[in-house]
Formats: C-alpha cells, sequence, structure tokens
C-alpha cells in the first residue's frame, strides 16, 4: 500500500488563532498598556517612603504640583493620591481578573455539563439559571454583604455569584451542539465517561468563546466593583479602590476635579484596553468568522 | 460463535412532548430489526436518506439505548454485560463526515491512541504513542502525520485516521456508517479497499451502512435492504444483485443503471418518485406502499412480514415473485 506524505507543518487552531491576535496592532498596544498599568499598580507603590493609609498632616489637599514626594497631591486627610490609585487598582485588577476567572470557570463548567447531558438535567439546571437571573443585583448583594458582614468576600461572592449565569448559557448553547458532533460519538464508543468527555472534549471546543467572552467579562467585573463601592456596599475606606476613589473624587467634584480625573481616568483607560484586546481576541478566535 | 446479533431491536428518540405539559415523547425510527453478524463477515445496510440507517448503527454499539428487543455481543445481552465501556474496544465505528469525527483541538496521535487510555490503562504514554503510530502506519499514513492536525488533512486522510482510532483498540466489529460518501469518488475506492483489506488480515467483521448500491455490493457478503425504518428485505450479496425481491429493493435498484463503485450514479435517495411517509405517522400497512408500483388495498391495510421467501432469502411483502 502506497504511504502517504505528511503536511509540511503542524499547527494548532490555538497557534494559528494567537497568531492573528498577535498581528492585530491595537490590541497589541492594548495588551502593553494594559501591562504596563498592571506593573504600575502592584510595584509603583514600592517607590513611595509612606502608603495609601498614611495620613501627611502637613500636607492636607495639596495640589498636584508634580513635586516629591507628593506628585498629585493629596486629599483632605493629607493621604498621597496616587499612592493611594495605585493601592485602589491592586484591588479592584486583582477582582476583576479574579473575578472573571471564577464566574468564567463556574459558568463554563456548568453549561458544559448541561448541555452535553441534556434532556431533564438541562432543564432543570436552565430553569435555575433563569431564576437566578430574575433575581434583583442590588437585592442580593445587600443580602450577601449581611450574611458576610460586608467588606472584600461579600462583594467577590455578589460579584461571581451574577456573572457566572452568562458564560453558562453561552457555553451550554455550545456544548449542547458539540455533544452531537460525531468526535464526540467516537469518544464514547472510545469508552470515555461522560465527565472525561467534558473535560477532553467539550469544555477545550467551547476554549475560542470563553476566551472572548472572559475577556469582556474582566471590565464587566471591574465595573461593577467600582459601581458597588460608589455605592458604599463594596470596598470600605480606609482601603481604597477605584470605585470608592471615585465616589470620593465626585463628592469633590467642584472644588477639585483632580481627585475624580486620576482614577476615573486610570479605570477607562483599563477598560479602553480591555476592550480592544476583547475585540482582537474575538476578531482571532471567533469561529463564526471565518 | 456469532459475534452479533440483533432480536427485534427497536429504536427511538426522546423529542420534547407536543405541549408544555406532556412529558418527553418518544419518536421511534427503527423497528423490529432481526440479523445476525458472523466474525469477518460484512453486512452491507442500503437504504434512503432518514430511513434510520445510523440510529441502528448506533444502537448496535449501544451509544444509544435501543427502546426494545436485543443486541447480543458474542451470545450476551449488551445490556447485561458489567463495565461494556471498557470492553468497547471490541466494537468500534466509524463515521459519514470524517472531518467532524476528528477533535480539531488534538493532535492525531492523541486522537488516535486516547481510546487506549480506557482500554490498556497500563500503557505508559510512549507505548500508547507507538501504539497510535502502529494504527496510523496500517491505515497507510507515515509516524510525520502524528503531530498534525485534522484541519491539514484531506477528507480521505481523516476518514483513514478515524480508521486507525477504530483499529488502535484492536476490534473484532467495525460499524461503518457511510464512511465513502463524503468523499471523492476516487478516494473512495481507496477506503473501500482499505477496508477489504484490513479485513482480511485481521478477520474484522463489518456492518456496511450506505445509500450506495453499488459501493455495498463490492464490500458485503450480505445486503439488508431498509426502508422507514423496517427491514424489507435480506439476502446472500449475489442473490440480491441477481434478482432482488422487494419491489423497494428493485425500485433501487433501477436508481442504478450499472453497478459501478467509480460513478456516482448509484446513489439512492433522489431517484424514488412519490411521497415518502413521515416518521411522525407510519402507515398502519406497508411501508412502501405509497410508492410501490404493486400496491394494493391489502398492502395499505395490513403490514406485511419479513418472510422467508426463498432459501436463504427474507422480504416482507404480501405480493412477491419467486426469484
Ligand atoms: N437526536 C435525534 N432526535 C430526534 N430525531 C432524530 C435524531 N437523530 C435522528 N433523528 C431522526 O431519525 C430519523 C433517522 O435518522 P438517521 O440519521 O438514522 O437516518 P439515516 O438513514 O442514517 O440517514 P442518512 O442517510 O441521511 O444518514 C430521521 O428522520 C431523523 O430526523
Ligand atoms: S406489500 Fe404491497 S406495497 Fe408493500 S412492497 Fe409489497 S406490493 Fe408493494
Ligand atoms: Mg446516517
Amino acid at each position: 500500500m502506497s504511504v502517504d506524505l505528511a503536511p509540511p507543518r503542524g499547527t494548532s487552531t490555538f497557534h494559528l488563532q494567537l497568531r492573528r491576535f498577535r498581528q492585530n496592532g491595537l490590541s497589541m498596544a492594548s495588551v502593553v498598556v494594559l501591562a504596563a498599568i498592571v506593573v504600575l499598580c502592584f510595584l509603583g507603590p514600592y517607590a513611595f517612603p509612606f502608603s495609601g493609609e498614611d495620613a501627611d498632616f502637613d500636607f492636607i489637599s495639596a495640589p498636584a504640583a508634580f513635586i516629591w514626594p507628593h506628585l498629585f497631591g493629596t486629599d483632605d486627610f493629607g493621604r498621597d493620591l496616587l499612592v493611594r490609585v495605585l493601592e485602589g487598582g491592586q484591588v479592584s485588577l486583582t477582582i476583576g481578573f479574579l473575578g472573571a476567572l471564577v464566574a468564567g470557570v463556574i459558568g463554563v463548567l456548568y453549561g458544559a455539563v448541561a448541555g452535553y447531558v441534556g434532556g431533564r438535567t438541562d432543564g432543570f439546571m436552565m430553569r435555575l439559571v433563569e431564576i437566578l437571573y430574575g433575581f434583583p443585583y442590588v437585592i442580593l448583594v445587600i443580602l450577601l454583604s449581611l450574611l458576610f458582614g460586608g467588606g472584600n468576600v461579600a462583594l467577590f461572592s455578589a460579584i461571581v455569584f451574577t456573572l457566572w449565569l452568562t458564560p453558562a448559557v453561552i457555553v451550554r448553547a455550545q456544548a449542547q451542539s458539540l455533544a452531537q458532533r460525531e468526535f464526540v460519538q467516537a469518544a464514547r464508543a472510545g469508552g470515555m465517561t461522560g465527565p472525561a468527555i467534558v473535560l477532553q472534549h467539550i469544555v477545550p471546543n467551547c476554549m475560542s468563546t470563553v476566551i472572548v467572552y472572559g475577556s469582556l467579562l474582566v471590565p464587566e467585573v471591574i465595573l461593577s466593583e467600582s459601581f458597588l463601592s460608589f455605592l458604599g456596599i463594596g470596598i470600605k475606606e480606609p482601603q481604597a479602590s477605584w470605585g470608592n476613589l471615585i465616589q470620593t473624587g465626585t463628592a469633590a467634584m467642584d472644588s477639585d476635579l483632580r481627585l475624580l480625573l486620576l482614577p476615573g481616568g486610570l479605570l477607562a483607560l483599563v477598560l479602553l484596553c480591555l476592550n480592544f484586546i476583547a475585540d482582537g481576541l474575538r476578531d482571532a478566535f471567533d469561529p463564526n468568522d471565518r | 460463535m456469532t459475534l452479533l446479533e440483533a432480536r427485534n431491536l427497536g429504536v427511538g428518540y426522546k423529542v420534547p412532548g407536543a405541549s408544555l405539559l406532556s412529558g418527553p415523547r418518544l419518536l421511534p425510527i427503527v423497528h423490529e430489526v432481526s440479523f445476525t453478524l458472523e466474525p469477518g463477515r460484512t453486512l452491507g445496510v442500503v437504504g434512503e436518506s432518514g430511513c434510520g440507517k445510523s440510529t441502528l448503527g448506533r444502537a448496535l454499539l449501544r451509544l444509544i439505548a435501543p427502546t426494545g428487543g436485543q443486541v447480543l455481543w458474542q451470545g450476551q445481552d449488551m445490556a447485561t454485560i458489567p463495565d461494556l465501556r471498557r470492553r468497547r474496544s471490541e466494537m468500534q465505528i466509524i463515521f459519514q463526515d470524517p472531518v467532524a469525527a476528528l477533535d480539531p483541538r488534538m493532535t492525531l496521535a492523541r486522537i488516535v491512541s486516547r481510546p487506549l487510555a480506557t482500554f490498556e490503562p497500563g500503557l505508559t504514554r510512549a507505548e500508547a504513542r507507538a501504539r497510535a503510530i502502529e494504527a496510523l502506519g496500517q491505515v497507510g499514513l507515515s509516524a510525520d502525520f502524528a503531530d498534525r492536525y485534522p484541519h491539514e488533512l484531506s477528507g480521505g486522510q481523516a476518514q483513514r485516521v478515524g480508521i486507525a482510532r477504530a483499529l488502535v483498540g484492536r476490534p473484532k466489529l467495525i460499524i461503518c456508517d457511510e464512511p465513502v460518501s463524503a468523499l471523492d469518488v476516487s478516494i473512495q475506492a481507496q477506503v473501500i479497499n482499505l477496508l477489504m483489506d484490513l479485513q482480511e488480515r485481521m478477520g474484522l467483521a463489518l456492518v456496511f451502512i450506505s445509500h450506495n448500491l453499488a459501493v455495498v455490493r463490492h464490500i458485503s457478503h450480505d445486503v439488508m435492504v431498509m426502508c422507514l425504518g423496517r427491514v424489507v428485505e435480506h439476502a446472500p450479496r449475489s442473490a440480491f444483485y441477481a434478482k432482488a425481491l422487494h419491489p423497494y429493493s428493485q425500485a433501487l435498484m433501477q436508481a442504478v443503471p450499472e453497478p459501478d463503485p467509480r460513478r456516482e450514479k448509484g446513489r439512492v435517495g433522489t431517484a424514488l418518485a412519490g411521497e415518502l411517509p413521515s416518521v411522525l405517522s407510519p402507515p398502519p400497512g406497508c411501508v412502501f406502499a405509497s410508492r410501490c408500483p404493486k400496491a394494493a388495498d391489502l398492502c395499505r391495510s395490513t403490514r406485511p412480514v419479513l418472510r422467508e421467501v426463498a432459501p436463504d432469502r427474507l422480504a416482507a411483502c404480501h405480493f412477491i415473485e419467486g426469484p
């Protein structure tokens, strides 16, 4: 029998997609800017001889005069604004990425199981999602803060609790169509168990969608953290987050715009970057486009 | 010993009920199918698109649970085989769409070796890979293919990878569900000959599902004709091709003037005139009555049973003319 020669090189779809993403200039620039902001937030505060919670009574409400050490001035308590914004960034970015990750993982697994198993189980699981969707967000957050006594845990669980629903619905639809595909039949003929099929075939094949959606989830989480902190339910003073800094800034908007512009501008920049990255990922990964 | 036997097999799908309140209904597709298959033999299954061939094929491997009757594997009811999952290495399946049958995210070595993780859990990673490469070699793909991805293959190569995956656990039976209908005519013969080759070397039994009578003639020892989920004729190959007895088989044959695997003709499905009854409301009488040139009142009211009309030949028709 004649033997076929192999094609020149083995490239996974994932590598092709990654390559396409790298060719997108705007997205790559956004990655660089975002990385710079992350590094700045996490390492920047070490350059200063004080933390964001230390009050400097010689400089209360100092203006942004770019004089060391209070480059962007201080707030009414004499705390350094730049350091507070950077430390607030640590909180907001951590909650953003961690929240998106946890919500994403829960949503993907839930949706993949519902879509693959189908039938009654699927009906029940999706009914539950619909019920949770209908639950008023703010009431849920208040209930959870009562339950956890407020603070970061309540905030984090509230965010995850509401945000895993949409990835679950998206992945479920895709898992449903994947479950009909012949390679899944072949896997069952190959003796694979249901959980193994979900983890090794269904989830990896939902990855493109998940990556695209996940990149949209991060700004959503950051925004809801800011929103909740803005309402006073989220991160509490003296700990800083972009949300509560913006809230303080808005209160002082008439007299001193600087308190709003620095955290607000940084948040806007991060959201912009994340949206450009999400766009690039969608162009590179979304199978519906080709 | 008989390898595979179907006894009065019935298969259906659960579909959502007509109203919100009624629970899921069962939509019956395959009815009362019985046959036996000996090791090393090929049973060709022919029928129009939608008549339930794939459904039957999947039920034979219990990828879909039957709704009636039994499937016996080496004399044992499959429903009672303990840990059937681990014995699936003996019974494999290949599919109509060869590319959709391969996980696009996996390399060929991983696709082909994955079943071994279940069937022979003692193998090391390197041993499993070696076995995958050996199986790829058996279907004519060099070891260089091992780290390629499915999207880099032609349809014929993808189908051979599907066959390699079926072979890797050293099966006794392969269900071939229209393995060549998605391939170029020039590639079809290659894959068919490969299957026959493997059958000869390994003593494989095949259930070969197709709507191409010419291909079935080339590969099968016995032919089973299905119409609307029922077997209407079952005969040895040469006798069947010498003279089909059932009017439905004859109509299929007329759609294939010259059985020749190299020609696109030979496909059934568009050639038959008349309205195909819906699976939702099957006719009370003969499944072919609405399109049969010989149909009489009896045909529309009473279903003909599958009976022996000549030695070794079964047909389900009220008006069979002898061979
Ligand atoms: N998962 C399913 N749920 C409900 N009905 C189904 C399902 N799969 C198939 N059917 C129906 O069962 C019938 C038989 O389908 P099947 O795929 O077995 O036909 P087939 O003979 O293999 O056709 P083809 O030659 O087109 O492959 C069709 O009417 C189809 O609509
Ligand atoms: S039973 Fe009647 S309708 Fe059916 S195939 Fe025979 S002659 Fe035709
Ligand atoms: Mg089919």
